[in-house]
C-alpha cells in the first residue's frame, strides 16, 4: 500500500507539467510549420523550420506530386494521408485549392508526392520538439 | 507553375532541408544542431553516391 502511494507520488514528479503553452505550442506548430518555435521566441529555429518544411511542400506540389486525401483503401494510400496531413496549414490549403490532384505519371512527380509527406513527417518531428521546449525538457 | 529537377538536384534538396529540420530537432546546443545537420546532409548525400554506384556496379 505504502510501496503503491509512493510509486504514484513519483509518477506525479516524472509527469511533465501540462501548461497552456504545452498545449498550444504543438497545435500551433502543426498548423504552421515553426511556428510552435516562434511562439516561444525560437526564432531562428522556427525561421528555419518554415522554410524547410515549406520549400519541401511546395517544390513537392511544383514537382506534380500527388496530394493525398482521407481513404480506408491502400495501405499505402493511407500512410501517404498520414504523412500530407502532417503539414498542417500547407496540407488544408493544398486541398482546398484542390491542388496536387493529378496523376503521378512520371519520375519527378513521383518525387513530388515523397517531397509533400516527408514535409508533413519533418512536421510532425518539428511539433514534437515544440511540445519538448514547453514542458522544458529542451532549451 | 511546375519545377523539373533532376534526379541528384532533387536528392540534394531534399538531404538540405531535412538535415535541417533533423538539425534542429535531435541536439540542444546550436553548435551540435550545426554539426549534426551536417552530419545527415553528408549522410543522405554519401548514400545517394554509393547508391549510384552500387546500382552501377549491379547493371554490369
Amino acid at each position: 500500500m505504502a510501496n503503491s502511494s509512493g510509486g504514484k507520488a513519483r509518477l506525479a514528479d516524472a509527469a511533465p507539467p501540462v501548461s497552456m503553452m504545452s498545449v498550444v505550442a504543438p497545435a500551433v506548430g502543426w498548423l504552421i510549420p515553426g511556428a510552435g518555435h516562434l511562439i516561444q521566441k525560437r526564432w531562428v529555429r522556427g525561421l528555419l523550420l518554415l522554410v524547410s518544411i515549406g520549400t519541401l511542400f511546395v517544390l513537392g506540389l511544383m514537382m506534380q506530386g500527388h496530394i493525398y486525401k482521407p481513404n480506408g483503401g491502400d495501405i499505402l494510400d493511407m500512410l501517404g494521408f498520414v504523412g500530407d496531413v502532417g503539414a498542417g496549414g500547407f496540407y488544408i490549403v493544398t486541398l482546398a485549392m484542390d491542388w496536387g490532384q493529378g496523376a503521378i505519371a512520371f519520375a519527378i512527380a513521383d518525387y513530388g508526392t515523397k517531397f509533400m509527406i516527408v514535409a508533413g513527417l519533418l512536421n510532425f518531428i518539428a511539433v514534437a520538439d515544440a511540445y519538448h521546449i514547453a514542458i522544458g525538457k529542451k532549451q | 507553375m511546375t519545377v523539373q529537377l533532376t534526379h541528384f538536384s532533387a536528392a540534394f534538396v531534399f538531404a538540405l532541408f531535412a538535415s535541417i529540420v533533423f538539425g534542429i530537432t535531435h541536439r540542444e546546443s546550436a553548435r551540435d544542431m550545426v554539426r549534426y545537420g551536417l552530419y545527415c546532409f553528408a549522410m543522405f548525400l554519401g548514400g545517394v553516391i554509393v547508391a549510384g554506384w552500387a546500382m552501377w556496379l549491379l547493371r554490369r
